[in-house]
């Protein structure tokens, strides 16, 4: 099929970008949407100009590293996909497909698709953890988990840190991304004894990295790659309420 | 010879590492923040390690070439990993797990290794767990097992297919934990690019900044290279796109050893190979042979489709073959069965180079619902990249590079030739010996990260006195001014040809002549192939864009000039290994049944290059491998 490429250029975090166009005769519906654009930048270093940097790694939608806007939406319109698992049989000859950076001002642009995510690692830091240091565990089996409470932490803890739950939000919220790692220690016994700590922590980190607030719309449960559910924004809601009412913390 | 100290403990084996451990030296507490140590890699094996240092009160600096720790490749293991833990009351012990191993790896691994390795593997679950790891459970609240390929006792704990994300990221929280309090430096979009070594103690590195490009000089009291295997040398491969031998193959240009780099694993489960723009293959997890049965059609030319073919016209070769361990058989053997049938002409898809995994008689007996819990995410992958829905036809699969077994040479205490150099998990050699058993990567980097390395760097550290230097140190001017050279050449080249087209085309070379069967021409040719290769490139070349910048082109660029090297270094080491061993078989070396055939006599060794100049070839040392609790015998798994 034949595609036209619209594409977000820009040299670096000072500069300016802009959109270019490329038209890609030949592309395959069998190819992933990253092995079409390695197809695009192969063609671009043939003509001596620079190829379109962005972000992936693992592709096979896990390390969480691609990250574009396709057509509008984050990762491109397959459900539950990663742009890197996303495969152009999703396309048809003729379209056009417009691709861009994730767009909020927490995740500033350092080139093309390439963005910076950092404010994730640091909200992570505020108090992502449980405190214990290696050597000092129990026998595994002595912490005993119902079955259902430990496989709700697991979906909670599937979150892969990818950022379209903040790129696909009007507000460019990050209540989905902090709401996964919060419910993940919230259901376990593990989590409980900084359970208060660690949320208020977090939320504030997160405030102060320049993500917006939550209204509710559920665009991001929609993007994720990972299927989050929004039922663990209702979690971290309850758990924030109740840790600024009773949290002995100052 | 005399570099290759093993430094195995003396004693029974059960008691050699306790012994160790009380044996070696320590720094005191309010010692430890006197000393700077440099992690190279952020996967299992470095963040575990960066950690549990930073846990002691060291000053830690961990660095990645992600963007962020948490995306390592360990992220992206799937299937489980083990311990000794025997909760399923099945008979498994510390020493099972150590003799499956050794057996698994085809008696090429070092015994004392190995079994320190099944020793902590029970505490690396009760680490995880409480650290919010969450591992699967059954209705009572308990820890869940399953079976892996070379075993016959459940003792893969595991997060249904995702056991390496949720590893990573419980390693990743204790990494941030110290980070928050100061223990730890995390540095990200960072590649080391080379070692520095001063008075001949490994103490620094230079890391080049992926987002302005300049050169960064940090200086340690050691440095601990976590940095994964090679399997990218191979282009396709289970690896992420940027996993690479960089920093290990540099560190082997400052005097490091490299060991058994022909040992290679060639994982028997992965998503066929489609079309020439194909740019990574995907792996299916071993676990699935718990539940998925492999074949082919009896007929050569049974061109029906799978559903079609009744169960009387199909061949379940490995049930067939190893009746003992069937579908579960490990790696090596799997794979190369796989092979056999395809070379013969059994092969489905339209290359021929496919067999089926079915899941039909699974499906039949559980119900979906049981197998959708278990392999929910792997199913769901497969038919992404596929368009087929492997709960109603059954999966094509084919072997593909998946891990690297050879690595840098490390004594006992994970350190390498070039003292205050440690290297740990897969890029090290020590543990898993010619083949690794399915589930053991998760464990061994975990292994020498939690509970090996916080004791031996500690020991190196107390026990030799460093001078104290800085990065105004001639050596760091040095080394630095050498690889900015090499930059301003791969950007002075101005050829014709891309990057990537290198790669692929070493990757062909390496596939063809060093994959999954070896012969002595073939090799010969692969090597002269890879020289020729090596010249072009450094003739042809294109990379765009400037050193200024964050430019991916001259990332690679960096990358696939290392392996240009160091395939060729895999080469000679399959064709010096005149024996079949594991992932390592040479046509030459079969038994009747085209099994491998191992030379105890003349090759129990570990093979360890020494280099000795770009025009030079490399010297091979052996560290000879002795046997004291495990009787060398046929790897059988009939």
């Amino acid at each position: 099929m034949k595609l036209t490429l619209h594409i977000w250029r820009q040299s670096n975090k000072e500069t300016k970008g802009e959109f270019k166009t490329y038209e890609l005769p030949d592309v395959s519906e069998h190819m992933s949407f990253l092995e079409m654009l390695d197809v695009l930048n192969e063609k671009l270093i043939s003509q001596n100009e620079e190829p379109v940097a962005f972000d992936h790694d693992c592709r096979e939608g896990i390390c969480g590293s691609c990250s574009m806007m396709i057509n509008g939406q984050a990762h491109g319109p397959d459900l539950k996909t990663t742009a890197c698992q996303l495969h152009m049989r999703k396309f048809k000859d003729g379209d056009d497909v417009w691709i861009e950076p994730w767009r909020a001002d927490a995740f500033p642009v350092l080139k093309d698709l390439v963005v910076d995510r950092s404010a994730f690692d640091r909200i992570m830091q505020a108090g992502a953890f449980v405190s214990v240091n290696t050597g000092n565990a129990p026998d595994a089996n002595s912490t005993i988990v119902p079955k259902m409470n430990a496989d709700l932490a697991f979906d909670a803890a599937t979150c892969i840190g990818c950022g379209a739950c903040v790129a696909a939000c009007k507000n460019a919220s990050a209540m989905l991304f902090v709401s996964a790692k919060v419910s993940q220690y919230a259901l376990l016994p593990q989590g409980d004894p900084e359970r208060k700590t660690r949320v208020l922590r977090m939320v504030a980190q997160m405030d102060k990295e320049g993500f917006g607030g939550c209204s509710n719309t559920n665009e991001c449960e929609a993007a994720c790659p990972a299927g989050i559910s929004v039922n663990n924004i209702a979690r971290l809601n309850r758990e924030y309420f109740k840790a600024t009412l009773t949290s002995r913390e100052s | 010879m005399s570099l290759l100290q093993s430094n195995v403990p003396e004693g029974p084996i059960a008691e050699k590492w306790t012994r160790h451990k009380n044996e070696l030296k320590l720094v005191a507490p309010n010692n430890k923040r006197k000393y700077e140590i440099l992690v190279i890699g952020t996967g299992l094996a470095g963040a575990s390690a960066a950690a549990s240092l930073g846990e002691l009160g060291y000053n830690v600096k961990t660095f990645c070439y992600q963007d962020s720790a948490r995306r390592a490749h360990s992220i992206a293991a799937q299937g489980g990993i083990n311990a000794a833990k025997n909760y399923p009351n099945d008979g498994d012990s510390v020493w099972r797990l150590f003799y499956d191993t050794v057996k698994g790896g085809d008696y090429r691994s070092r015994e004392a290794n190995v079994y320190r390795l099944a020793e902590v593997s029970a505490n690396i679950i009760d680490q995880c767990v409480a650290q919010g790891v969450p591992f699967a459970r059954e209705y009572g609240g308990l820890l869940a097992n399953r079976t892996f390929g070379g075993a016959q006792v459940s003792r893969t704990f595991y997060a249904r297919g995702q056991t390496g994300q949720q590893l990573l990221l419980g390693a990743y929280s204790a990494l941030m934990r110290q980070v928050n309090k100061g223990k730890v430096q995390n540095f990200a979009r960072r590649e080391m690019l080379d070692l520095v070594n001063i008075d001949g103690n490994a103490r620094g590195v230079i890391v080049r900044n992926m987002v302005s490009g300049k050169l960064e000089r940090y200086v340690g009291d050691a440095v601990l290279l976590c940095t994964g295997g090679y399997g990218n040398a191979y282009y396709l491969s289970t690896n992420a796109m940027g996993c690479n031998v960089t920093a290990a193959w540099r560190c082997y240009k400052r005097g490091a050893y490299y060991a058994n780099p022909c040992y290679t694993q060639i994982h028997p489960t992965c998503i066929p190979v489609s079309g020439d723009y194909q740019s990574k293959l995907t792996l299916m997890s071993e676990s699935l042979r718990n539940d998925g049965r492999v074949w082919v059609p009896k007929d050569v030319n049974d061109k029906r489709s799978p559903e079609q073919i009744p169960e009387a016209d199909r061949d379940y070769y490995l049930e067939r073959r190893y009746p003992a361990f069937g579908n579960m058989v490990p790696r090596d053997v799997a794979s190369r069965a796989a092979k056999e049938r395809c070379d013969e002409g059994y092969g489905v898809n339209e290359s021929g180079r496919a067999v089926y995994l079915d899941f039909k008689r699974a499906i039949a007996e559980q119900g979906q619902k049981a197998i959708e819990a278990k392999y929910g995410n792997l199913f769901h992958m497969y038919r992404k990249i596929t368009n087929e829905n492997p709960y109603e036809v059954p999966m094509k699969i084919y072997p593909a590079v998946h891990y690297t077994m050879g690595g840098l040479w490390v004594d006992y205490n994970l350190q390498s030739t070039i003292p205050g150099l440690y290297v740990l998990g897969e890029a090290n050699f020590s543990d898993h010996g010619a083949n690794r058993l399915g589930a053991s990567a998760l464990m061994q980097g975990l292994a020498d990260g939690y509970f090996v390395a916080p004791y031996t760097v500690g020991h190196h550290l107390a026990s030799n006195k460093l001078e104290k230097v800085d990065t105004n140190n001639p050596a760091f001017e040095q080394v630095e001014s050498e690889v900015q050279g090499r930059i301003d050449k791969f950007l002075s080249i101005k050829g014709s040809r891309s990057v990537d087209s290198f790669h692929r085309e070493l990757g062909l070379v390496m596939w063809d002549n060093c994959g999954m069967a070896r012969n002595a021409a073939g090799l010969h040719e692969a090597i002269e192939k890879i020289q020729g290769i090596r010249w072009e490139f450094w003739q042809n070349v294109r990379v765009t864009g400037s050193g200024h910048q964050l430019n991916m082109e001259l990332e690679k660029a960096g990358r696939v000039a290392d392996f240009l090297e160091f395939g060729e270094l895999l080469a000679r080491d399959a064709l010096a290994r005149e024996e079949s061993c594991g992932g390592h078989f040479r046509e030459e070396h079969q038994t009747p049944e085209n099994e491998a055939r191992r030379d105890d006599e003349n090759f129990a060794h570990v093979a360890a290059w020494e280099y000795q100049g770009d025009d030079a070839t490399p010297i091979r040392h052996q560290e000879e491998l002795n046997f004291e609790n495990v009787k060398l015998t046929q790897r059988s798994y009939k």
